[in-house]
């Protein structure tokens, strides 16, 4: 294990080195290293770089002004940071396979020290995503190998964002390395399971001092410039379009604040034109995906002005269209809702009859129809009963206040 | 410095002073409380004392070994059982005095009507690891 970050690094540094990670991490891989060394050899060049980097940096000195120069020394960190991360992670690699018992084999590879070779393209960081989703891989692991090796955290930062131990964290991810060190690096990946690592990263919000959410929209930005694909497109225009709505979601005593009673001028207007903009793209390919249909249905929420006037017609058609593509029974339950907004409460219900009343959320929604069909003392049950099934505390909270509000309101 | 848990039960513990469901208080009631626990934790991180707080759904499984090779055995969640935990803190202080002392300001979060609900909580002290010198 290599030693952690003890240093804080600047902003932009740590910013320019985590996105130079993955292609530094693919050149030592192409010029044989195996994938766990070369990852661990990276981190320990990253520690150095926080370490030996002067604080603000030239603008010059921004990732692809120039080409990695081994042989060189170690080479200006200003002009050309990327060269200096893999002279030093190929110098670490070096320096751990000599220490290694295999001495003779290692030792070949040091005479034969690499040429240059090709400037590292896009396909390797392509690669490094679909290695780090590996179908061999559970979720949990492949989710902390993507934040290692592609996103160039530190095991103390992927442990603190998932709440877990830092040893805990540093055993899943040897584990996932393991796993996975079969693996050839040249054979292209399913993009679908790259893209359910990512969401899942996304939707783990954040706690600790790592914006989860906002890390995997920089991975997915990544991976749409890496590869031309209209789902990945899809999901990152749905990841920016509810980023867009983050501060909006949370009332200042970290209550949930639901999306009809949100404060819309508090959207991020940026990310929301930002997220339209890519999501048209991607529809006009006419290869339509479940991210694609799910940031459709986002991007509707964000074009309404006020909550009255969404256009719930061509959400609940949305909904249609993504239970053709996927018929997961929580879009059934969205499309309950949907359709409940639509074309009334009544509609609705008679959606949500249909479907098993122990799905998560169900009483909650069955909640939320019968307060719109003004059967307050129905809602209120129900949404006390909601919240005993809850899964997080926040939505405990949210749904007790509902019942709440419901029951004050009656014994007035 | 010795640690000790906070325990909160949805059932089990003798019955509160202000024994009234979350649901039936008003919406502000609510959210004084919730402000309450926070600062609360909020006040024993700054002390230096705060070691962990977790929330537990009020449904779970039990589950017991079957024998070799066979899947085991799951059952419940049973409505008699009468010891229900909903939660803990735990704190590391330098007495038992204060963990009760804490204890006691956790129970007087404010409730219904906005008055304490004088919940009943348990503390119990964790066993520790032998000390060095036992001489």
């Amino acid at each position: 294990m290599p030693s952690e970050m003890s240093s804080v690094p600047s902003e932009m540094n740590e910013a320019l080195l985590r996105s130079l990670t993955p292609s530094v991490l693919a050149i030592l891989v192409r010029r044989g290293a195996d994938f766990a060394a070369a990852e661990d050899a990276v981190q320990e060049a990253l520690v150095e770089a926080v370490r030996l980097w002067p604080d603000d940096r030239s603008p010059s000195a921004r990732p692809g002004s120039g080409e990695s120069r081994p042989g060189s020394g170690r080479g200006d960190p200003l002009r050309d940071p990327k060269g200096w991360l893999v002279t030093v992670a190929w110098r670490k690699f070096l320096d751990a396979t000599r220490a290694d018992a295999a001495r003779r084999r290692r030792e070949a590879l040091v005479d034969e020290e690499p040429a240059p070779g090709p400037a590292p393209g896009v396909d390797d960081t392509l690669q490094l995503y679909f290695l780090c989703a590996h179908p061999s891989l559970t979720p949990s692991s492949a989710v902390a190998l993507t934040l290692r090796a592609v996103g160039g955290l530190t095991t103390r930062q992927i442990a603190q964002a998932y709440l877990v131990p830092e040893a805990t964290m540093a055993q899943r991810i040897s584990r996932a390395k393991r796993t996975v060190s079969g693996v050839r690096f040249d054979k292209p990946g399913d993009v679908a399971t790259v893209l359910r690592v990512l969401y899942l990263v996304f939707n783990e919000g954040y706690s600790g001092d790592v914006d989860l959410a906002a890390e995997a929209i920089r991975l997915t930005r990544q991976l749409a410039a890496a590869i031309d694909h209209p789902e990945v497109a899809g999901l990152l225009a749905l990841m920016l379009l509810h980023h867009a709505r983050r501060a909006a979601r949370t009332a200042p005593d970290g209550s949930l604040v639901p999306l009809a009673e949100q404060d819309r001028s508090r959207w991020d207007t940026q990310s929301i034109a930002e997220g339209v903009r890519i999501l048209q793209t991607a529809l006009a390919r006419d290869r339509l995906g479940e991210f694609q249909a799910q940031a459709a249905i986002a991007a509707l929420h964000a074009d309404a002005p006020t909550a009255e006037e969404t256009d719930w017609v061509q959400i609940a058609e949305w909904y249609d269209e993504l239970t053709l593509l996927t018929d997961n029974p929580v879009v059934r339950l969205n499309r309950a809702v949907a359709v409940g907004e639509a074309d009334g409460p009544r509609a609705g219900l008679t959606a949500l009859a249909a479907l098993d009343d122990s799905l998560p959320r169900h009483t909650a929604v069955a909640a939320y129809l019968h307060e719109r069909d003004g059967d307050l003392a129905t809602a209120a049950r129900l949404y006390a009963e909601a919240a005993h099934k809850a899964p997080d505390l926040a939505e405990r909270d949210h749904l007790t206040r509902q019942a709440a509000r419901l029951n004050a309101h009656r014994r007035r | 410095m010795a640690k000790y848990l906070l325990l909160k039960h949805y059932r089990g513990a003798p019955a509160a002073v202000n024994d009234v469901p979350m649901d039936q208080w008003t919406p502000e009631e609510i959210s004084a409380h919730m402000q309450y626990m926070q600062d609360f934790a909020d006040r024993l991180e700054k002390t230096g004392e705060f070691v962990d707080g977790q929330a537990l759904a009020p449904e779970g499984t039990w589950v017991r070994y079957d024998g070799e090779g066979r899947p085991p055995v799951t059952d419940g969640p049973f409505a008699e059982t009468k010891d229900l935990i909903a939660g803990w803190m735990v704190i590391d202080v330098d007495s038992q005095e204060r963990a009760v002392e804490l204890a006691g300001e956790l129970s007087a979060a404010p409730g219904a009507g906005g008055k304490p609900i004088h919940e009943w909580l348990e503390v119990r002290p964790f066993l520790t690891a032998p000390p060095t010198i036992t001489e």
